[in-house]
């Protein structure tokens, strides 16, 4: 009997710790699909960020280092640099990659790093509490924006994807959502294009994978899909902003 | 081999990681150290397997060393003050993570954006830990040219052996100063294997992580206990000092780096004063060598600490003095070198 | 032996140079010798200096207040080191820039007209040349064939064709240092 559905080996048995509704499970689930359909988890080193994902280590199957809160870009580049025949992916979040470590994401995709990395956007800084991200929409209340995120003061929710396409170096960036089945299925692809970037050598890739926070938004989980659908997605367009055959 | 080649202390620190065996550097520039920056980009990117990155800042920098080194290489990252204030977020991961590596600072004037002239007021930094949380570094204070190629070969190695980091404390007279070098044959030392611990891949083996957290307070503390462990370990084994003229000396002088050579000095125009100045100088900052300095006090009743600083290294000499003598001061700050003459002003002061 | 010197002039008179050469001929010759530079945001036309050392014993400290000679190619250089030089010491200064008279008389005082000599062997870059020539010579710390040795290595390569041309500079300094 073939088997259709199943654990992917590049998951290990611990269950998820996430909270009801949120997408890091799945986002983890889709790259661990894809570890496996290379067939390269063995050779893989993932970096996990400060942030709920931190403990990503106990989930994913394969080699996996934890880095200081924005960092993992860099660490990444030192592993890739030392170790070139391995796969090496960051998993990062909102307030990771796009506030702390805005620097080193942006450095090295001006490198060129041949590195894959996991952009998990949503909205809110999750493990801390709910206060607002760089990511945070206009008007979003969170514990930090309590009258709602007010760009005279707060600036404008930046986008990192688009920011990042104008990098020369950047050679595959995507942005996706995984609201519904055919959401997640265009995910899928953008993250194995993504892996195949690097395994081709062709520099750095990246996938911003729009996500809901049900908890901190205080939403259920179903509200939280919607909510992503009717108010991410229309500031934060989804679709390729730059693709190998571009830069080739 | 036995050939002496003249060269910058900078770049002779360069070479020495070389030879011991780096291939990957990752830096930032910032004087009074560029030189080492220079020297590893000319070296490095011409090796084969070997990675030069100019990183995007020092926190960057720090943060490549501590990837490339959880895959079980040797690699390094030198700065200067303020660069290595940056680092040491990155600097107490890799602690925490006990990995490998080597850390070279040389000093300027400080505080703040402070001067690009040599000093030693990041003594508290490099020996009390630096950055958050218990730990502590493995720290060397060389004082020449030769000892900073020495040195940082050790250095390597005993990172290795307590996969711990350890730090090079320059300062910017050492670094720029030329001198003839030697780059002697070393015997082999054997260091631990690394393979129970790199993360190089899971083939044939169970995943593996590098994760410098616990949430645990418990499981904190243990780990906290087993780095205890390790640092007592090392003050039992590494202290390294040299110590000239401490019997029957009128005073002893501690001091190290540049300022102990300036003592040496010191020592020998005192001489002709018919003065007798003895002089302990700490080769390794930490472990610091108390126990020569405590049974000294018991013999000699007059310390003086001279340190490029408004006094930092003196508080672990009166530590290790513990009350039994005399522990005066003398410092100069901000990028100023204490001349022989004011030092011995100094001493007969107390004489 | 024991010999301390400081050579200062301005940025891109070739003073870091000359130092060099000094140190790494102290070298050659068996000696410990240090050498440091002053170092700081000038990188050009501003005053540069820098300490030589050598010695036959171990070079305890490095640093030099009160240097036994000095080489000085501008005025500015010879108003800030020339109280510092030891008694009865040695200043060689470049005569084609500084007009003044050395103040102090307990020295010895070789006064080398090293821009103009430079300027007759048809390169102006060569008067640092000159007055380590007019040093050397003076001072007896290390032979002319050893400066010539480390010279050999300096300029080996790009600026092979400028070695003869710099001996040349050499040899009229100690020529002018005879005198």
């Amino acid at each position: 009997m073939k088997k259709v559905f199943g654990r992917p080996e590049s998951l290990t048995d611990v269950p998820f710790t996430y909270c009801p509704g949120c997408h890091h499970g799945t986002a983890h689930r889709l790259v661990a699909e894809v570890l496996d359909e290379f067939g390269i988890r063995e050779k893989t080193i993932g970096i996990c960020p400060v942030g709920c994902s931190v403990f990503a280590y106990l989930f994913f199957n394969c080699d996996v280092i934890c880095a200081a809160h924005g960092r993992a870009p860099a660490i990444a580049t030192g592993i890739k640099r030392s170790k070139p025949d391995s796969i090496v992916f960051t998993y990062q979040g909102d307030g990771d990659l796009a506030s702390i470590g805005t620097a080193e994401i942006v450095h090295a995709a001006n490198r060129g790093e041949n590195i894959t990395v996991i952009f998990i956007n949503n909205a809110i800084y999750g493990m801390t509490g709910g206060q607002m991200a760089p990511t945070t929409l206009v008007g979003q209340v969170t514990q930090t924006s309590p009258y709602g995120r007010d760009p005279k003061t707060m600036g404008y929710p930046i986008k990192m994807s688009e920011m990042l396409s104008t990098i020369k170096g950047a050679t595959y960036i995507s942005r996706v959502a995984l609201t519904k089945p055919a959401y997640i299925v265009k995910a899928k692809k953008a993250i194995k294009k993504a892996f195949q970037v690097q395994l081709d050598g062709k520099g750095f890739s990246m996938v911003e994978i729009l996500s809901t926070c049900p908890t901190n938004w205080g939403l259920s989980p179903v509200e939280a899909s919607k909510w992503l659908e009717e108010n991410m997605i229309p500031y934060y367009p989804l679709g390729e902003f730059r693709t190998p055959e571009e830069v080739a | 081999m036995g050939e002496k080649i003249l060269m910058k202390g900078n770049e002779a620190i360069g070479e020495a990681a070389i030879r011991a065996g780096c291939r990957f550097y990752f830096g930032y520039p910032i004087t009074p150290q560029s030189e080492i920056t220079a020297y590893m980009a000319k070296r490095l990117l011409k090796m084969k397997d070997a990675a030069f990155v100019q990183a995007e800042s020092e926190i960057a920098a720090i943060n490549m060393v501590y990837g490339a080194i959880a895959t079980g290489v040797r690699a390094m990252t030198s700065s200067s003050g303020p660069g290595i204030s940056l680092k040491q977020e990155g600097i107490s991961y890799i602690a925490c993570s006990e990995l490998p590596c080597v850390i070279v600072n040389i000093q300027r004037g400080g505080p703040g954006l402070g001067s690009i002239q040599p000093a030693q007021g990041d003594y508290f930094q490099a020996t009390k830990g630096g950055g958050h949380g218990d730990y502590h570094l493995i720290v060397f204070a060389p004082s020449s040219v030769q000892e900073l190629v020495d040195l940082t070969m050790d250095a390597f190695d005993l990172a290795d052996k307590y996969r711990n980091p350890a730090m090079i404390l320059g300062d910017g007279l050492l670094g720029q100063m030329m001198e003839a070098v030697e780059f002697k044959e070393r015997p082999k030392v054997n260091l631990p294997d690394k393979s129970g611990w790199t993360l190089t891949g899971c083939k044939g083996r169970k995943h593996r992580y590098i994760v410098p957290f616990d949430l645990d307070p418990r499981v904190l503390e243990k780990l906290n206990k087993v780095l205890d462990e390790k640092y007592k370990r090392i003050k039992e084994k590494e202290v390294r000092y040299e110590a000239v003229n401490i019997e029957n000396a009128d005073l002893v002088i501690v001091a190290y780096g540049t300022v102990a050579r300036i003592v040496k000095t010191v020592i020998n125009n005192a001489k002709k004063e018919g003065i007798n100045i003895g002089l302990i100088r700490p080769i390794t900052l930490f472990p610091f060598p108390e126990k020569i300095i405590a049974e000294t006090a018991s013999k000699i009743n007059k310390f003086l600490v001279v340190e490029m600083s408004l006094g930092q290294m003196i508080e672990d000499v009166k530590l290790a003095v513990s009350g039994k003598a005399e522990v005066n001061f003398y410092g100069r700050t901000g990028g100023v070198i204490p001349s022989p003459v004011e030092i011995l002003e100094e001493v007969k002061k107390y004489l | 032996m024991f010999e301390e010197v400081i050579i200062a002039g301005f940025g891109g008179q070739g003073i870091m140079l000359i130092g060099r050469l000094l140190a790494y001929a102290g070298m050659l010759e068996g000696k410990n010798v240090a050498w440091m530079p002053s170092y700081g945001p000038e990188m050009r036309g501003g005053t540069a200096n820098c300490t030589v050392i050598i010695s036959s014993e171990e070079i305890a400290s490095p640093v030099v207040p009160y240097p036994k000679s000095i080489i000085v190619m501008n005025k500015p250089s010879l108003d800030k080191f020339e109280q510092n030089v030891k008694k009865e010491g040695l200043i060689i200064l470049n005569d084609s820039l500084i007009d003044q008279k050395v103040s102090r008389n307990d020295l010895s005082i070789v006064r080398v007209p090293a821009n103009d000599v430079a300027n007759e062997l048809g390169n102006l870059k060569v008067a640092n040349m000159v007055v380590l020539g007019a040093y050397v010579k003076k001072s007896g710390v290390v032979k002319l064939d050893t400066i010539f040795k480390a010279l050999e290595k300096a300029l080996a390569g790009r600026n092979q064709h400028l070695i003869n041309l710099n001996k040349e500079a050499l040899k009229q300094g100690t020529e002018l240092a005879k005198e």
